[in-house]
């Protein structure tokens, strides 16, 4: 039995006090036991106009479990590392000052920032002063948006109940019926360490024919700012882009090497809107990213880009899931993912077109680029297509830095060192390209190269 | 012509690639001014020997020498060699998807130019550098935007090529295969962009199958490549006899034991 691991010496001393517990749980035990854990641990006094909702899920979520890889959506990540970790409550009493994320600030939303720290909405961090034609706030600017929460498809799964059942705060997005925001929104989540569970909430409602740009950026403190490296994300956004709205979202999760982050992304679209989703995952020792996209209407228009960047042993995760229900709409996916050393990445991608989604176009095709021959991908497609008059195309590559291209360069007088980093940002650029504020981008790119110098 | 500096001296040279042997010891001297034109059947070693000199590393040189200006060339890494002046045209120049054409022309036009204790050249005026190439090659400047090469066809790749080549100003300009698949129109534009790159201080060595090259770039030296060693060198009048033989005749001498 698996009693066998459970030497004294391989347990980490708030474990040994429970040992005897312990000691008697199945793995399947551990991991249920595990989610009752987060959530007492997460337990707040919520949102009150909310409560029923959030009374709601953490009834559902007692009786839920961590996944086990026996789960096909959890088949390449094991989540084990959060079963044997030791979290605790993001009391919302760490203090962060102005500086202590300075570097995190985007010059190009500087006056259009929200601020949450360990979930929780913090004023004197966020500058709002040129956020226009929207409104951005906390849960206290709820009011007509709060209908929306937690009412899409899927959010019955374990983290997002886990979430909905204690987030303490939501941040709230709400673009007006033909609004223009003008400005990027930068929505920046900061994780302070210590070993600090959050649960980041966003709402964002789009109404008919308006426009914005979100930014949505987890973050962890520094060492010289207090933070330690650990600690737990499990953010959830949910989406409401009403016809004809066209809503570009770029979601950057750049948390500590040390961290673990779990990400839900939930999106609906009605007729004629436009969703992009640039979807940046860099940090934490484990992530995953859920995007999922509901139609409601004709001529949706869905865009999913990624790239992940996994170094050391970090692994990331990314399930995107587009459900068409409707004719003439369109998608196009594109997620990269570079892993060196013993890096890992995973990427699944489904998309449902049932019958009487006619005239459907949707692509997908994943990247991948091996740095390393200790690195891993594991990539699965997922096409699940009843319509016939439809146009589904979907593709998946891994490939290694080319001798050729590097020998091209070289032949050109680029060093092999410069030729090879040449190659890695270039592969990368595709998808960062794509972000809309060219801070993110130079910081991004430079972050690459620096995570992939080991491989050069 | 005679007390040209020689530019390129290759002596004995081998090589093989995974174990087998591809150059059997080839011998060339190129000087100053001169365009030479090596020709021969595919898998003679024409095109290993531009590689060879270019220093790709699936090649591995088992004897031989080869002096540049009188260095040793395979003592130096492709990049070495390509900013001391060897310039070499691929006969299938690759797609970098993601590196602008421009920022690619740049990067090698100032390790070119920082060899040779010039100043670097920022992006502006680049631009101006680039613009007056651009005419060597007929070259439409919206190609600077695009990624190295990626969806060009054909004939615009090797347009490109010509116009690093001219940004470069190598000393030894070695173009392979550079000609095949072109129509006549992308021919001759290439060709002209050769002639405007060639002068009395650089030398040219074309790699090709066809003699119609040659109606455009003139060269002093025609070489015949065979097995892997240079078995016949002539005056230009020896691409048109092999234009109109073919290579058969070679084989029955060397048969004859005469070539």
């Amino acid at each position: 039995m698996e009693t066998v691991n459970l030497t004294s010496n391989s347990l980490s001393p708030e474990m040994q006090s429970n040992s005897d517990r312990v000691e008697k749980q199945s793995p399947a035990e551990k991991r249920a036991a595990c989610l009752q854990q987060l959530l007492e641990i997460s337990k707040t006094d919520g949102v009150a106009a909310l409560s029923e909702l959030q009374a709601h899920a953490a009834a559902l979520a007692s009786e839920l479990a961590i996944p086990s890889t026996r789960d096909e959506d959890w088949r390449f990540t094991d989540l084990s590392k959060i079963v044997a970790a030791q979290f605790v409550a993001a009391d919302g009493k760490a203090s962060v000052s102005t500086d202590a994320i300075a570097g995190f600030v985007l010059p190009e939303a500087r006056s259009s920032r929200i601020v949450f720290v360990d979930g929780v909405y913090n004023p004197e961090l966020s500058d709002l002063s040129a956020a226009d034609n929207v409104t951005v706030g906390n849960s206290d600017a709820l009011a007509t948006v709060s209908k929306h929460v937690a009412q899409l498809p899927g959010s019955e799964e374990v983290f997002t109940t886990l979430n909905t059942a204690t987030f303490a705060d939501v941040a709230v997005v709400h673009v007006a019926k033909k609004a223009i925001a003008e400005t990027p929104l930068h929505l920046l989540f900061v994780s302070t360490g210590s070993n600090r569970i959050s649960q980041p909430r966003c709402m964002v409602v789009a109404e008919a024919s308006s426009q914005v740009s979100l930014i949505e950026d987890y973050v962890s403190l520094g060492s010289a700012q207090g933070g330690d490296g650990s600690g737990f994300s499990n953010a959830v956004t949910e989406i409401v882009v009403e016809a004809n709205a066209q809503v570009e979202h770029s979601l950057i999760q750049r948390e500590a090497m040390g961290s673990f982050h779990i990400g839900k992304t939930s999106v609906i679209q009605a007729q004629d809107s436009r969703y992009t989703n640039i979807a940046v995952q860099i940090g934490a020792a484990l992530s995953r990213h859920n995007v999922e996209t509901h139609h409601q209407g004709t001529q949706v228009e869905t865009n999913l880009y990624g790239l992940a960047l996994v170094a050391g042993e970090q692994l990331a995760d990314t399930h995107s899931n587009i459900q068409y229900n409707h004719p003439h709409c369109q998608s196009d996916q594109l997620y990269k993912a570079i892993a060196t050393d013993k890096g890992r990445s995973v990427f699944s991608g489904r998309v449902g077109v049932p019958k009487l989604a006619q005239q459907t176009s949707a692509a997908q095709l994943n990247r991948n680029l091996l740095l390393s021959n200790k690195a891993r991908v594991d990539t699965k497609p997922q096409l699940e297509i009843i319509a016939d008059d439809v146009k589904c195309s979907h593709g998946a590559t891994v490939s290694q830095l080319e001798d050729d291209q590097v020998f091209y360069l070289q032949s050109r007088g680029i060093d092999r060192d410069s030729a090879q980093h040449l190659l890695i940002e270039a592969f990368a650029a595709e998808i960062l390209l794509k972000l809309p504020v060219a801070s993110l981008r130079e910081t991004l790119t430079a972050t690459v190269t620096q995570r992939t110098e080991s491989a050069i | 012509m005679g007390s040209s500096e020689v530019i390129l001296s290759v002596k004995g040279l081998t090589a093989s690639i995974n174990g087998t042997p591809i150059l059997k010891g080839v011998d060339l001297e190129v000087k100053a001014g001169e365009i030479h034109a090596i020709m021969g059947r595919n898998g003679s070693g024409k095109s290993t020997l531009s590689k060879v000199l270019a220093g790709h590393p699936a090649y591995e040189v088992t004897g031989g020498e080869v002096l540049f200006h009188g260095e040793d060339l395979l003592e130096l890494e492709p990049e070495e060699r390509a900013r001391k002046g060897v310039f070499l045209a691929f006969q299938y120049p690759l797609e970098i998807p993601g590196v602008s054409n421009l920022d690619f022309l740049r990067a090698s036009y100032n390790a070119r130019r920082k060899e040779q204790g010039l100043e670097e050249v920022d992006a502006f005026d680049f631009d101006d550098v680039v613009e007056e190439k651009l005419d060597v090659v007929k070259m439409d400047a919206a190609f600077l935007n695009r990624s190295v090469n990626e969806g060009f066809s054909g004939g615009e790749k090797k347009r490109n090529e010509i116009l690093q080549m001219a940004l470069l100003e190598p000393s030894l300009g070695i173009l392979d295969e550079t000609d095949s698949g072109l129509d006549i129109d992308a021919l001759r534009t290439v060709s002209e962009g050769v002639n405007q790159v060639a002068n009395e201080n650089n030398a040219m060595v074309l790699i090709t199958h066809y003699q119609r090259l040659l109606d455009y770039i003139k060269p002093g030296f025609v070489h015949v490549m065979y097995d892997g060693r240079i078995i016949k060198t002539g005056g230009k009048e020896l691409a048109l006899e092999l234009e109109e033989k073919g290579y058969d005749w070679i084989d029955e001498k060397l048969a004859a034991g005469v070539a």
